[in-house]
């Protein structure tokens, strides 16, 4: 495999996609399976275009390029008192926002308002004729033309390339409290995580622990209100308050997915509550842990070894094996619109 | 003709003079065009012939919700079928415990939170034709409501959907989990006004509803003081669910329509809502109180109870269709400025309104930036919608000109097709036609719109939608 192509600027970018008949935008290698490609590929590293171009805390916008670390924009939000409502996992890790977006992970912190698709608000990138394009817009509110910002939430580099992004943010909450609540097993769980999702206290992440034996519950919000909400909380399902210090380690371990085999593949599921219970058995009978996250509704599975099926449809983020299990047949608008945005082929299809 | 005949029965195909006159226009009245026929499907299953029918015969069509666009996205095409959805308006499943509803696309928005209230839970976006629109509709225009700055508009909601393409072809996008594998085909259709194909059955996130409210109205001497209210807001932390403001001759045609009474001698009015659990609301309200009392009102109103917050938002809610009473016809944009510039949009707007002699109230999601400039004038004397015309085009270009948008909530359409050409460069509107083409590669689920040099000629919306004349709905 050549070296990958580095451009330190956006029609650097651009002349780097139209350089080789086949490419694919890569990061920080966080998520190494979904770089992992065929050796006639030219691989285009986004480091070299890295830092935030603008960023209005009175709009709740930023942007910025592709390669920016996650660490620098969480860091320079924080000095403003704001915050990244999607909540993203790898950040110590160095992840990069671009391929934050392309690969959709969001972390627990989005059980509040969303996920990266519910804050993406516009990007440049490059398609696969080698024109850089911006579409959506710069401003929170935006409804012309079609939301391909949205679409490109997930995309695994497969239909462009990001050279800038636009997000919203959200000012930070002025505290935030974490219980532990003690499960017996994974269908009490998801009575828990349904009970306390549907209940008025506002949560701000509701997650079922890779240790199989707590849901972790975290509110965020006026300092003096949380133990209050906690109190209640706490009667209707027994658990105790964690420490600030041990909360703190409870998610970083949970973002940085220290909890996980070293190798091994690396899942993602897109799931509905009530396929917890089997999709825990599942990944019991394969000696692997699952960090069920968003009051059940996204997964992540670490296994020892690869293997063909977890009952549901899932991706491969890290480690051996193929890209997709269980992926359903895709439908022939599909082929049409990765026609419509890479006529050439020159990224890697969606299924590889 | 004689085919849609094996699809339909008679009476669910309109096509004499009088039954296809109800569906010449829709909120944009200014234009009007006979379809061919209008064809009232009652089952998926017929909706998805027809498609077929159409994509065979090469025959353009225009789904069609409530008909309360007001950007012409659903006005007809002249030798077109209209395919009108309304009776396709079952909720199919509400999942309390995963907090999900599925329904057909020709339900109301109000009627799925109707449907959920029992559970304790509501469906977020709030637009305020909210009473009378589909969820069909909703879906194709991303539509937005007061309280987009903290729960976003329809495509956040969105979970799923199925839908019958362009093509015929019948796809299933998302699900009724919050995540997704792969690139989000979900949120590439919500906002497609109507030209990819037809929604089907929708997938929609409902949220707990929120235990109480504080909800405040501040009147202020002048704009500039109550857009620095809201910039105050904005700093301190705070998220209100909603932040809007109604300006001196807004105030003026609400109070005449609702005789709602406001603080007197004010230019601009500010509405600032906080919600959530009881203890949270407890916690913020001494906050923003004193945020508003700093902040120099004439006067500030929060209200003591759910009858007085549900009078504030009557005042609010109504202004826009009061102002329609201070003018025989009026021009709507929903252009957005960067939210610190508003102030200095405010003026602008005014500046241009003074030059051309022509009267513009303003209503606005100030929160989101997101301008209703109501633009007034007399259809009957000569020359003055061309005036208005000239004034709202005006606006729709200083709000790109400051790195905003054409369009917040209310779509591209018909009305504002030339100027989606000021946002998007030749290689960008290319990108957005090789995706029409991808979903519709014949180009004829509801052609015209979106695109400029379509064609149909240039409109605007005037005056008020039949319905609000009727009283039935007001808008923001
Ligand atoms: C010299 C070298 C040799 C390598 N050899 C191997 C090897 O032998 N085997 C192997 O498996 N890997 C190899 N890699 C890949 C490497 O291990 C990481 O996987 C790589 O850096 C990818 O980072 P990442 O994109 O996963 O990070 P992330 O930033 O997490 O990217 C995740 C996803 O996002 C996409 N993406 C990232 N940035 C963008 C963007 N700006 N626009 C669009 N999509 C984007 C990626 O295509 C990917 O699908 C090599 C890399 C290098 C630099
Ligand atoms: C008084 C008033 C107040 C308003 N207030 C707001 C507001 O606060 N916020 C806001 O965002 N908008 C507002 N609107 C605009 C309008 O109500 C919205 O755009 C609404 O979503 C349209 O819904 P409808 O059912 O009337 O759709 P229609 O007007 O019937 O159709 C709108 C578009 O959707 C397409 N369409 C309809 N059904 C489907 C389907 N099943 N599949 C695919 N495409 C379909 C049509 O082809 C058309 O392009 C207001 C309008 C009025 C008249």
């Amino acid at each position: 495999m050549n070296a990958p192509l580095k451009p330190s600027s956006l029609a650097e970018l651009a002349a780097a996609v139209r350089s080789a008949p086949r490419v694919l935008a890569i990061g920080a290698g966080t998520k190494s399976r979904l770089c992992a490609i065929a050796t006639d590929v030219t691989l285009i590293s986004t480091l070299g275009l890295s830092g935030i171009t603008e960023y209005q805390p009175d709009e709740f916008t930023f942007t910025a390029l592709a390669g920016t670390p996650l660490r620098e924009i969480a860091a320079t939000l924080v000095d403003r008192g704001q915050y990244l409502p999607f909540d993203p996992f790898l950040i110590d890790a160095g992840a990069t926002l671009g391929g934050t977006l392309a690969a959709g992970l969001s972390g627990p912190g989005r059980f509040r308002f969303g996920g990266l698709r519910d804050f993406i608000l516009g990007v440049r990138f490059v398609d696969g004729t080698g024109r850089l394009l911006r579409l959506g817009g710069k401003v929170v509110k935006n409804a012309a033309g079609f939301d391909v910002p949205k679409f490109l939430v997930g995309s695994l580099g497969r239909f462009g390339v990001f050279g800038e992004l636009t997000f919203k943010v959200f000012p930070s909450p002025a505290a935030t409290l974490t219980m532990r609540l003690p499960v017996a097993d994974a269908n009490v769980a998801t009575q828990i995580l349904t009970a306390a999702a549907g209940a008025r206290w506002e949560i701000d992440a509701l997650d079922f622990l890779p240790t199989a034996d707590a849901i972790a519950l975290r509110l965020a919000g006026p300092a003096a209100a949380l133990p209050l909400l906690a109190t209640e909380i706490l009667t209707r399902f027994p658990g105790e308050i964690l420490s600030a210090a041990s909360a703190d380690a409870l998610w970083a371990d949970l973002r940085e997915l220290r909890w996980t085999f070293s190798d091994g593949p690396l899942l993602k599921l897109a799931l509905t509550p009530s396929q917890l219970p089997a999709l825990a058995a599942n990944v019991r009978n394969h000696a692997g842990k699952l960090h069920v996250t968003a009051g059940g509704n996204a997964a992540l599975v670490s296994l020892p070894a690869p293997i063909v099926s977890l009952g549901l449809p899932a991706l491969t983020l890290r480690g051996p094996g193929p890209l997709w299990l269980d992926a359903p047949a895709a439908p022939a608008i599909v082929a049409a619109v990765k026609t419509a945005l890479d006529p050439q082929n020159r990224f890697p299809s969606l299924a590889a | 003709m004689r085919r849609l005949a094996e699809v339909l029965p008679p009476t669910r195909v309109l096509a004499g003079p009088a039954q296809l006159a109800a569906y010449e226009s829709d909120g944009l009245t200014a234009f009007r065009t006979a379809p061919l026929a209008v064809a009232v499907p009652e089952t998926q299953a017929e909706v998805i012939k027809l498609v077929r029918l159409c994509h065979e015969e090469k025959i353009p069509f225009v789904a069609r919700g409530s008909g309360t666009s007001l950007s012409g996205g659903s006005t007809p095409v002249s030798g077109g079928l209209v395919i009108t959805l309304n009776r396709l308006n079952r909720i199919l499943r509400i999942d309390p415990a995963q907090r999900v509803a599925v329904v057909e696309p020709g339900v109301i928005n109000t009627a799925v939170t109707l449907a959920v209230a029992a559970y304790g839970l509501h469906y977020a976006p709030d637009p305020s034709s909210q009473s009378i629109c589909t969820i069909g509709g909703n879906v194709a225009f991303n539509s937005g409501g007061a309280h987009c700055l903290k729960y976003g508009m329809t495509s956040n909601h969105v979970l799923g959907l199925k839908a019958v393409l362009a093509t015929g072809e019948v796809v299933e996008f998302g699900s009724a989990s919050r995540e997704q594998l792969g690139p989000d085909w979900c949120g590439l259709f919500v906002g497609n006004e109507g030209l990819f194909g037809i929604a089907l059955e929708v997938t929609l996130q409902l949220l707990p509803r929120a235990e109480v409210f504080h909800t405040v109205l501040a009147g202020y001497r002048t704009l500039e003081q109550a857009g620095d209210a809201v910039s105050a807001i904005i700093a301190s932390g705070l998220l209100p669910g909603a932040i809007e403001i109604m300006d001196a001759l807004a105030l003026e045609a609400a109070s005449a329509a609702v005789h709602a009474e406001y603080p007197p001698g004010c230019e601009a009015v500010l509405i600032v809502e906080l919600e959530g659990p009881r203890e949270v609301v407890a916690a913020q309200r001494p906050q923003l109180d004193a945020l508003i009392a700093a902040s120099g009102p004439v006067e500030a109103r929060p209200a003591r109870d759910a009858t007085e917050r549900a009078a504030i938002w009557k005042g609010r809610k109504s202004a826009f269709s009061a102002v329609g009473r201070l003018s025989p016809d009026f021009i709507v944009q929903d252009g957005v400025v960067p939210r610190r510039r508003l102030g200095e949009a405010l003026r602008r707007i005014a500046e241009m309104s003074r030059a051309a002699g022509i009267r513009c109230a303003n209503v606005f999601h100030a929160g989101d930036g997101n301008l209703h400039p109501l633009i007034l004038y007399n259809g009957i004397e000569p020359g003055a919608l061309e005036r208005a015309e000239v004034l709202a085009g005006k606006i729709l270009h200083m709000c790109v000109e400051m790195g905003g948008s054409i369009t917040g909530e209310h779509g591209v359409g018909l009305e504002k097709r030339d100027y989606l050409a000021t946002m998007f460069n030749a290689d960008e509107l290319d990108c957005l036609h090789r995706l029409r083409d991808a979903f519709d590669p014949l180009g004829l689920a509801n052609p015209g719109k979106m695109f400029p040099n379509g064609t149909a000629p240039s409109l605007a919306q005037h005056g008020l939608h039949p319905l609000e004349k009727a009283g039935l709905i007001s808008r923001e």
